[in-house]
């Protein structure tokens, strides 16, 4: 039985009170004694050759205790990618050092290249200004084709090309896919673009380094979203500072969306810059040099075909991607565009062929890197555009032409044309909850109604499948994954009877620490109040990998759940010991020991005060206190899905695009805290309408970023929504891991953009307008020149 | 933001005195000068405050004017101008978001002339009358392109007077980021004929759409404009919109505006 507030409550977020009390203590709420100030000198220019840097001046101005220079880190190590593709034609992909402060080169706007530490923010900022840079502007390359197709401006002059790799999925798939498109009676062929965005959470990035002379221990606090990643890369890569000597601590973070996965160079400067003074350095990124640093999301330019019978039965879908990387490789910046991208690229179907082609391309752009949903937007925004255009070129119903291509439920585990195991799902259940919460069946009246008004209505219908519960190590390891991708928990049961639990999983936003201890409580039969999670701090959390990817309750979560069951099972020793029978006699139920058969009990509270007074314990057989940790690898990705359904008012004079409605219908296995989930999913697809309609990071020819600030990047805001409907009531339970949860963070963002432009599309094409596609964002001036084509 | 001397005068006669020193910069509410000097992109020596001045505080009613003092917040003129001149509230109410309206001026708007805000339009197409600190000036003769005025060093404004029209009206279309218009027309029937002020599409900033006007004099109805749009030759083109566009969304939302006067 479920304790009060465990597995399934509704139960309002503990974290909030100081979230919203204005208790948050964050990166820049944190200024040890004597901090200094460090400020960066960025370049203005996309390329450019730096000829010399002149800080003389610089050092002497007011406040100035030291300036660096790229200089200063020559002979430490470049930030890895984490993942190592390999092309189709066997060679490695190209990797070229990504320093700590740009030296030779710069590569980007933004890219720094000097920084100055003084005692206030504005002596810095003076000292800045005074850097004598001589940097000689080089042509710089933005257009992904532009950089393919010559190779006279090279972001990296080492590797002698722009592109990275040149990436088959499945390649032993490529002759029959491409036989099967040659031979089929239907081939829908659509290119798309799905757009840069900017993350801008609302905190912008901030780091502390800190040094202690007498110890020789560096501590690093900083925005992150897995700080045990951040300190092994610092330590393996960056900067060699043994992990024993460096805590990286992450305390409350106001969002991350990804782009606070990746370890960033100004995080090995304030350390560096901290063991040089022996006194602590402080940078917080302005939200301009956010635009300008931190890495983007999405960004592929795509081809795709569809290959069908002429009734709509799927026979293959072949695409070719171009994923931009920007000017250097961020540390997920290659798994994101394949192996979070290409694998799923079979969808929700039963499609026999599928092979992927993605090249990745060096521009002098920041870097790209993973963005809620990391792959599998792009994926699920390709697979359901042409899904879409087929339906409408063969004059099938969009809902029945994904009908009868579905996985059914009976079909699994499903082994996918893209090479994943789907382990559990029913798609058509979604479906059929669709139909009925977004009222399918009532368009056409409600389209009559808009066109009364001088609008024009769509409907946009989509579903998607995704990868969470990132990942397990054996198969990541073989698809290239540098690192494991396993969590960890530490459960420790105070004497008193209260419970901490240390989870590698980062809560910057997703309400960990209300939702771990009901798994907890559950398991226990105690107060979830009881129950405290400890997170960000790697001096006192185990090795856990942290925050992204939908994985924090699949995977830390399942580590907590074993670790949990250690407690129990240790627990159980003791209670037997106390009652004075044998461990296999005796029942856990509702925080309550007994012995079957008899009316011998003794509470989960005695049982942990027993453990840390062990007066009479048998000393050989059993230890002293209630602590266990748990390392959880999961056995398989877990695959989230749904299906949504979009509903739009098109304004045939201005193109303006208004959602009329928007119902999310989710399959995430269990759930453990329905509101959070809820709440998970309206963010989600917030950020997902926001790509569709608002959202757009722009280049010029010379790299200038376009929309490097809020007046011309359009953050979507509470008004441009209507009442966003979400339901996770049709669900599977994922099979493999103990939770049987699958992940909600991201899917809001991969179903819905999609859906939106279906929407889009379908009503212009009912207002008798010859569109296929609008790229994204369907901002009002493009869905107009659409229509006035 | 570079360091500066603030100086927060009580009276116009103080606040002269204090722009008349070297690189002394008037402040109205801040909201387009203080995010410029804040990434340093703006600088001043003296900053000089209007805000304090209670003599150009308010709105004011008479014969068929509104005069409103050139410190009072889009707030402030959304509430009390709500019922002199509908028009003009509606058009305060809708200037950025709640903490835009209760700091921002109409002193401030009207002296940057930014060519996507909405007071330009409202004072231009209203035939207001800017008084500053040393003369009256027609909004004819105020607006002369994009971030420029006929405002002199030191001038500031101290008013702004609106003949009340007969019915008027303001269809903002939203740059979908800042929330500036992408385009904004006010149209105005007065008993001397139609005015219609465009801002946002221009790169010249605010401007008369005569072509509408006179068509609109003629005949105050929407279908007296059907099918014309606004000259492209010198629009602005940007991520949020081409020429072509522009010119389009002019006609539709003069279209609008008129049919919203009815």
């Amino acid at each position: 039985m479920a304790a009060d507030g465990g597995m399934g409550f509704a139960t309002k977020r503990r974290e909030d009170v100081r979230f919203l009390t204005g208790r948050g203590k964050y990166t820049d709420d944190y200024s040890p004694a004597n901090t200094t100030y460090c400020a960066f000198a960025r370049s203005t220019v996309a390329n450019g050759t730096i000829k010399s840097i002149d800080v003389s001046v610089a050092e002497e101005m007011p406040g100035v205790v030291a300036v660096f220079t790229g200089e200063d880190f020559v002979e430490v190590g470049g930030n890895p990618a984490g993942w190592a593709i390999v092309s189709r034609d066997g060679d490695p992909m190209k990797e070229p050092k990504r320093p700590v402060l740009a030296h030779g080169k710069v590569r980007h706007v933004g890219d720094a290249y000097a920084a100055v530490i003084a005692e206030s923010l504005a002596e810095a900022m003076d000292a800045v200004e005074a850097i004598e840079a001589d940097i000689e502007e080089l042509d710089a390359v933005v257009n992904m084709a532009d950089a393919l197709a010559n190779n006279d401006v090279l972001v990296h002059d080492e590797i002698g090309t722009n592109q990275c790799f040149d990436w088959g999925w499945i390649e032993d798939n490529r002759a029959a896919t491409d036989e099967a498109i040659k031979n089929a009676p239907h081939v829908t062929t659509l290119e798309l673009v799905n757009n840069r965005l900017v993350p801008n959470a609302m905190e912008p990035r901030c780091s502390i380094g800190e040094y202690d002379p007498g110890t020789g221990d560096y501590k690093l606090t900083t925005t992150s979203q897995n700080p045990h990643l951040t300190r092994l890369l610092i330590s393996a890569f960056v900067m060699g500072i043994p992990e024993n000597k460096l805590t990286v601590h992450a305390p409350d973070v106001g969002g991350g969306f990804g782009s606070k996965i990746y370890h960033y160079g100004e995080e090995a400067l304030v350390l560096a810059a901290a063991k040089k003074l022996g006194r602590p350095v402080k940078w917080t990124s302005t939200r301009t040099e956010a635009f300008l640093s931190d890495a983007h999301g999405r960004d592929h330019v795509t081809k795709i075909e569809l290959a069908c019978e002429k009734d709509g039965t799927f026979i293959a879908f072949r695409t070719e991607t171009m994923a931009n990387v920007g000017a250097y490789l961020s540390n997920f910046s290659t798994a994101t565009p394949t192996f979070l991208h290409g694998t799923l690229m079979a969808g929700n179907y039963t499609v026999p062929n599928v092979y992927v082609n993605v090249k990745a391309v060096f521009t002098n752009t920041a870097p790209v890197d993973a963005y809620r949903g990391a792959g599998r937007p792009e994926a699920t925004f390709s697979l359901e555009r042409v899904i879409d255009k087929a339906a409408r070129e063969l004059g099938i119903n969009p809902v029945e032409i994904r009908r009868k291509n579905f996985v059914k439920p009976d079909q699994y585990p499903f082994a996918s044309a893209a090479g994943l195991e789907y382990d559990s799902g029913n798609y058509d259940a979604l479906m059929d909850g669709l139909e009925k919460h977004a009222d399918l069946a009532g368009f056409e009246a409600r389209a009559a109604e808009s066109a009364k008004n001088g609008k024009l209505r769509g409907l946009g219908v989509n579903s998607y499948i995704e990868a969470c519960g990132i990942a397990p190590s054996n198969l990541v390891g073989v698809l290239g994954s540098r690192v494991g991708l396993y969590d960890a928990a530490t459960v420790r049961v105070n004497a008193t009877g209260n419970i901490s639990v240390m989870v590698g999983a980062h809560s910057h936003g997703q309400g960990h620490e209300t939702a771990f201890p009901q798994v907890v409580a559950d398991m226990l039969g105690v107060d979830p109040m009881s129950v405290e999670i400890v997170h960000g701090d790697t001096s006192k959390i185990p090795f856990g990998m942290g925050t992204y990817g939908s994985r924090s309750l699949a995977v830390c979560g399942s580590a907590v759940y074993r670790a949990t069951e250690k407690i129990i099972k240790k627990a159980t020793l003791i209670a037997a010991h106390m009652m004075e029978d044998s461990a296999e006699n005796v029942d856990f139920a509702d925080g309550e020991f007994s012995v079957k058969g008899t009316n011998k009990k003794v509470g989960f509270g005695e049982v942990a005060l027993k453990a840390y007074i062990p007066h009479d314990f048998p000393i050989e057989d059993i230890e002293p206190g209630l602590e266990e940790t748990a390392f959880y690898d999961p056995a398989n990705f877990t695959y989230p899905s749904g299906a949504y359904a979009c509903e739009v008012e098109v304004d045939p004079d201005t193109g303006k695009v208004d959602i009329c409605s928007m119902v999310a219908m989710d399959d995430f296995g269990n759930v453990v805290n329905p509101m959070i989930v809820t709440g998970q999913v309206q963010g989600g697809l917030a950020q997902g309408i926001g790509q569709a309609l608002l959202e757009h990071g722009v280049y010029d020819e010379n790299g200038q970023l376009l929309s490097g600030s809020l007046m011309d990047y359009a953050m979507p805001r509470a008004d441009d929504f209507p009442n966003l409907v979400v339901d996770h009531s049709y669900a599977t339970e994922c099979t493999h891991n103990p939770i049987g949860v699958k992940g909600c963070g991201e899917a809001g963002a991969i179903g819905s953009p999609p859906t939106v432009v279906n929407a889009v599309v379908d009503a212009l094409q009912r207002g008798g307008h010859d569109v296929e596609h609008i790229d994204m964002p369907v901002s009002p001036a493009r869905v107009w020149e659409a229509m006035n084509g | 933001m570079y360091n500066f001397e603030f100086s927060n005068p009580k009276t116009i006669e103080n606040a002269t005195k204090a722009l008349s020193s070297e690189d002394a910069q008037a402040l109205g509410g801040g909201q387009t000068l203080l995010p410029t000097m804040k990434q340093r992109l703006a600088s001043a020596e003296v900053l000089v405050s209007l805000s304090g001045i209670s003599e150009m505080v308010g709105v004011s009613q008479s014969d068929g004017t509104v005069s409103i003092g050139g410190a009072t917040t889009h707030a402030e003129v959304a509430r009390q101008s709500r019922e002199a001149y509908p028009a003009l509230a509606q058009l305060a109410g809708k200037i950025g978001d709640p903490a835009v309206r209760n700091r921002g001026t109409i002193g401030g708007s009207l002296a940057n002339n930014d060519p996507a805000a909405c007071y330009p339009a409202g004072a231009l197409a209203s035939g207001a009358t800017i008084q500053t600190n040393k003369r009256e000036i027609q909004a004819d003769e105020f607006f002369r392109g994009m971030f420029e005025t006929a405002l002199d060093e030191g001038e500031i404004i101290t008013s702004v007077t609106f003949p009340v029209p007969e019915v008027a009206n303001y269809q903002k279309f939203e740059q979908p980021a800042s929330r500036f218009a992408l385009v904004g027309v006010f149209v105005a029937k007065t008993s001397g004929g139609v005015r219609v002020a465009v801002t946002g599409a221009s790169n010249n900033g605010v401007y008369r759409w005569r072509e509408a006007e006179a068509a609109l004099s003629t005949d105050f109805s929407a279908s007296a404009i059907d099918g014309m749009s606004g000259d492209p030759s010198d629009m602005i083109e940007d991520l949020h919109g081409s020429p072509a566009y522009r010119a389009h969304l002019v006609g539709v939302l003069t279209r609008r505006a008129v049919s919203s006067c009815s």
